[in-house]
């Protein structure tokens, strides 16, 4: 018998409905590897085993009796601590919330527990997802499980925010996580590892029940081995949510049964400015060889023009600081998690003292932004203005959709880097978005699909782009390129 | 243009003070504006609070669709602007009371826009005509929580209750010009607000209060500075606080001062008002669109249910019972000015007509009399006596058609009355078996006119000489024999026939 934990979504599903291994092996499996990695590559701030038994169990016991099993059914996924989690401990990867254990379960986790999913443990993250390198944990650093082939043995960065996520998937820990996108953080750290990873439409999937980082742009995704467990994972997660009032009132595709790679009749924009330089050239060779797999696909290959993208980034940097000073107001020591009172201290120094103990340099910087751009005499000049620019950007692409199905382009400017690297200078760091960061502010679904490993054995990812709605199109294109990628690369196991 | 002629004498001269509220109704809904949590008066703390009112992380307001019909209702009945498209901001700041550590408002774009409130002429409060107050806008927000300092030597307990329920902020224009012109206007807001059923007006429960802005300036002269008084919570309250707001200022200006724009709070206990914190440690709240939330857009059709929901208004009822009932001025508007009083009234008006079979324009003088001042006159005298329960539409309709049958007298009526609130006997058997009947018997009334004509043959004897006036005399004679129970019309008849000869 195969190792189970080789498995991806789709075949743990129809391999457990078909009885060829029981729910409870493949659980077992899993935790066995979640156990085994948590030292080396700390990508589970807390690991449930019993809930994964749990899950399978009942799985098992359902397809005794014959019922219809749910569309995860006997899968046993990693969920990302920004998702809360009824029972079990609730971080955000923050000082300030650890220890709180909510007394409910977020929509889109109720969702998959429902599609018969069991949940392997919570997954590290960037604090209240903020980073792009996993380095802003409170719980530390997540260590990618790749390693360059260049003979150092220096620790990578999974990506961020959902680093946990990206790791867990890539060292086979779990054969699927969720993740979250604000900026990137699904596609990001997704091309980091080798992974897939899409986040959907912006309303697709309830925020209900999700640490709110910026409200505006956050959207939850799947993370998986290929484009097929993707398809079936968001099908599970999606759906209206009359508890979020910018949910989608709109019924959840079919997605895994429209999946075809046949592109022929379709158009694929070219995004002139996203040729910009410092990236990578390999970076720039991988996207070249995307156009080709998908022509080979039957599409055809237009030039579209995205003219407001170099304005992107520094909107977003305004926008997401902007909201996420205003949710992160909540944690203040009043009524759950971290209190700090010095001694004789009234309630703002309290406030104070809790927060600057709770929260992490990152989310600080951001706070301080957010408050900034926010501020009576800035409001007009920062905030206001970068609402406009992201109605720009999202004009831009109205327009370009007018000409094109899906927009293919790279999804980081570079490869994995080396933990440390970036993280004492944030402008860097931010520029690792430059390609991700459109797609969130116009809340379009993105997904970014493994292309290849650069001259360091390190994988690449090409990111789809697609019209509101249209996760189909973007899944069929990943899909495209994933068959003629036959991207199979996977990290050597040193942990 | 009216002028009022409340001023403020000072040293240096008259003043005159002008006066802006932002009033702050509960919406009257039974969950709060963005979670379904209970509104009720009254509980437990804490016993009202969802995982949205705790701000608990992950959770997302929903906009509770009845308090934005409330509050476009209420927009509907001060023929204001509604906006349909509106959007609701966050209002950051840190304190206790405030769960999210912000609020959600409406700054830049709120519901409802440009309206007005006429408040009435009132001669005795220097109110000299009916005057138009302007409202800059309602917009709808929630309440916070509220801190108590006193349960505990050292700490503050936070009760979590409120924190989320809807209320209206309506903002005037600073168009008053007198304790009185707000009193009014507050008794009037409140009037429009119970008509609507949107806000139950309740000052005590806080269900209502008011902000109170406050400024002095010699008459014709540019605004002055002004000071803000929070949470003012009833009409006596408002106008104490613009009366001692108002001397204030003028005493600090005129000893050389200068108003600070601050915010004040009004104590109850002396009248007076105190600083609460000043313009320089103001909060920034760095507002925002709340982005938890799509923009609200209204349809034709929510706006046109709404419109058709609407009561008849206290202006366009006032019109009406003096057009169509042919009430006076004062009795038209003292039946107006609450919603108890004028149902009481229509109520009444209804069972009435239902019982004598006439036109209510008929019977309308009287049984508006008899909500104004007959009944209530029964009731203070009875005091503690008086069950509420029995002073029913219907029992009081009984009494109002053996009255105008004749068979009461208004003086019966009264007694009557009496009796019904007292035991919840039925009128008709009171008069019955009481002896509180009129007479009018002709046989009866006649022997008794004939004893008195008998009696008094030297008057009957001047009166046909033509001395009229003593008619009333013979009137009197016969009514006392009669032990005031005759029929006074039919007495009159009997004697201007027998005296006629």
């Amino acid at each position: 018998m195969t190792d189970l934990t080789d498995l991806g979504v789709k075949a743990i599903r129809d391999g457990v409905a078909s009885g060829e291994f029981s729910a409870r092996e493949v659980a077992e499996s899993f935790n066995a590897n979640v156990a085994a990695a948590q030292g080396a590559l700390n990508a589970f701030i807390v690991a449930t085993p019993e809930r994964a038994l749990e899950a399978a169990e009942a799985v098992d016991a359902a397809r005794a009796k014959g019922e219809v099993l749910g569309k995860m059914a006997g899968v046993p996924i990693g969920m990302k601590d920004l998702f809360a989690t009824e029972g079990v401990q609730t971080t955000a990867a923050s000082h300030i919330l650890e220890g709180f254990v909510p007394e409910y379960e977020s929509t889109v986790s109720a969702n998959l527990w429902k599609a018969g999913a069991g949940m392997l443990g919570k997954l590290n993250l960037d604090q209240f997802a903020m980073g792009s390198s996993n380095e802003t944990s409170y719980f530390g650093n997540v260590i990618s499980p790749w390693r360059a082939n260049d003979g150092g043995n220096a620790a990578l960065a999974p990506g961020g925010s959902s680093g946990g996520s990206s790791a867990a998937v890539a060292a086979r820990l779990c054969p699927a996580a969720t993740g979250t996108d604000t900026g990137g953080s699904i596609r990001q750290p997704a091309a980091f590892v080798g992974i897939t990873g899409i986040k959907p439409t912006y309303g697709r999937c309830s925020r209900w029940g999700v640490v709110a980082f910026a409200s505006s742009l956050d959207q939850a995704g799947p993370m998986a081995r290929d484009v097929a467990d993707c398809a079936i994972m968001l099908e599970a997660m999606a759906g209206f949510d009359p508890k979020d009032s910018t949910s989608l009132d709109l019924p959840v595709p079919g997605w895994e049964a429209g999946l075809s790679d046949d592109l022929r009749g379709k158009k694929v924009g070219i995004p002139r400015e996203y040729r910009m330089d410092g990236t990578d050239p390999e970076i720039l060779a991988s996207w070249d060889q995307g156009i080709a797999w998908l022509k080979d696909a039957g599409a055809e290959v237009v030039e579209v023009s995205l003219p407001h993208t170099r304005y992107a980034l520094p909107a977003y940097y305004i926008i997401a600081p902007a909201e996420a000073s205003s949710n992160l107001a909540r944690y203040d020591g009043v009524r759950y998690g971290l209190r700090d009172l010095p001694q004789g201290a009234g309630l703002q120094d309290m406030y104070a003292a809790t927060r600057a103990a709770g929260f992490g340099e990152e989310v600080k910087r951001r706070i301080l932004i957010g408050t900034y751009v926010l501020s009576a005499g800035f409001y007009d000049a920062y905030y206001n203005q970068a609402q406009r620019v992201r109605a720009l950007i999202a004009r831009d692409f109205e327009q370009a959709f007018e000409q094109c199905d899906v927009i293919l382009a790279p999804t980081t400017p570079t490869a994995s880097f080396p933990l440390g690297d970036k993280v004492d200078d944030p402008l860097a760091m931010y520029l690792n978005d430059v390609f991700a960061v459109p797609a969130s502010l116009a809340g379009l679904p993105a997904m970014s699909v493994p292309c290849g490993l650069n001259s360091q054995g390190l994988p690449l990812g090409l990111q789809v782009i697609g019209r509101a709605f249209d996760e189909q199109g973007v899944l069929n294109a990943g899909l495209a390129i994933e068959r003629r990628a036959g991207f199979t690369a996977k990290p050597e196991k040193w942990w | 243009m009216v002028v009022s002629t409340y001023r403020i004498h000072g040293a240096t001269g008259e003043w005159e003070v002008v006066i802006g509220l932002e009033v702050h109704a509960q919406v009257t809904s039974h969950a709060k504006l963005f979670s379904g949590a209970s509104t009720a008066f009254g509980a437990e703390p804490n016993s009202q609070v969802s995982l949205v009112d705790a701000a608990m992380p992950g959770m997302l307001p929903v906009p509770n669709r009845e308090c934005i019909r409330q509050a476009v209702r209420t927009g509907m009945a001060i023929e204001a602007q509604i906006n349909k498209w509106s959007r609701f901001d966050r209002k950051n700041y840190f304190y206790a009371d405030l769960p999210q550590g912000y609020q959600i408002s409406q700054l830049y774009h709120p519901l409802v826009g440009e309206g007005s409130l006429t408040i009435e002429a009132d001669e005795k409060a220097g109110i000299p005509e009916d005057k138009t107050i302007g409202i800059e806008r309602i917009h709808v927000e929630q309440d916070a929580g509220k801190l108590m300092h006193d349960q505990h030597p050292s700490m503050s307990y936070v009760d979590l209750n409120r924190s989320g329920v809807a209320l209206m902020e309506i903002v005037s224009r600073p168009d008053m010009r007198s304790p009185a012109e707000a009193g009014a206007y507050v008794r009037k807001l409140r009037a429009i607000l119970r008509y609507v059923g949107s806000c139950d007006g309740n000052m005590e429960e806080g269900s209502m209060r008011a902000d109170v802005n406050v400024s002095v300036r010699k008459p014709g002269e540019e605004f002055g500075t002004r000071t803000e008084t929070k949470n003012v919570n009833s009409v006596r309250f408002v106008m104490q606080t613009i009366e001692h707001e108002a001397r204030r200022q003028v005493d600090l200006i005129e000893d050389g001062g200068t108003v600070v724009q601050e915010t004040r709070l009004f104590d109850p206990g002396t009248g007076t008002t105190r600083s609460m914190r000043s313009k320089e440690d103001a909060h920034d709240y760095r507002y925002f669109p709340d982005p938890d939330l799509l923009p609200l857009v209204l349809e034709d059709e929510f706006l046109d249910e709404c419109r058709q929901s609407l009561p008849e208004l206290p202006d366009a009822k006032k019109r009406r019972y003096v057009e169509e009932l042919g009430l006076t001025q004062y009795n038209a508007r003292e039946l107006t000015a609450d919603v108890e009083g004028f149902r009481r009234f229509e109520e009444l008006l209804e069972a009435t007509a239902a019982k004598i079979g006439k036109p209510a324009k008929d019977i309308a003088t009287q049984a508006a009399n008899w909500t104004l001042s007959i009944a209530p006159g029964v009731i203070n005298a009875l005091g503690d006596e008086a069950k509420e329960a029995h002073a029913t539409a219907d029992a009081q309709a009984a009494i109002l058609a053996l009255q105008a049958a004749g068979e009461i007298s208004g003086g019966q009526a009264k007694e009557i009355y009496e009796i019904v609130l007292r035991t919840g006997r039925e009128p008709a058997e009171i008069a019955e078996t009481e002896g509180l009947k009129q007479q009018s018997d002709t046989g009866a009334i006649e022997a008794e006119i004939d004893k008195v004509l008998a009696a008094n043959a030297d008057k009957v004897a001047e009166y046909r000489g033509g001395k009229d006036k003593l008619f009333g005399f013979f009137v009197g004679q016969t009514m006392k024999a009669m032990a005031g129970k005759a029929n006074p019309a039919v007495v009159n008849d009997l004697l201007k026939a027998k005296l006629a000869g």
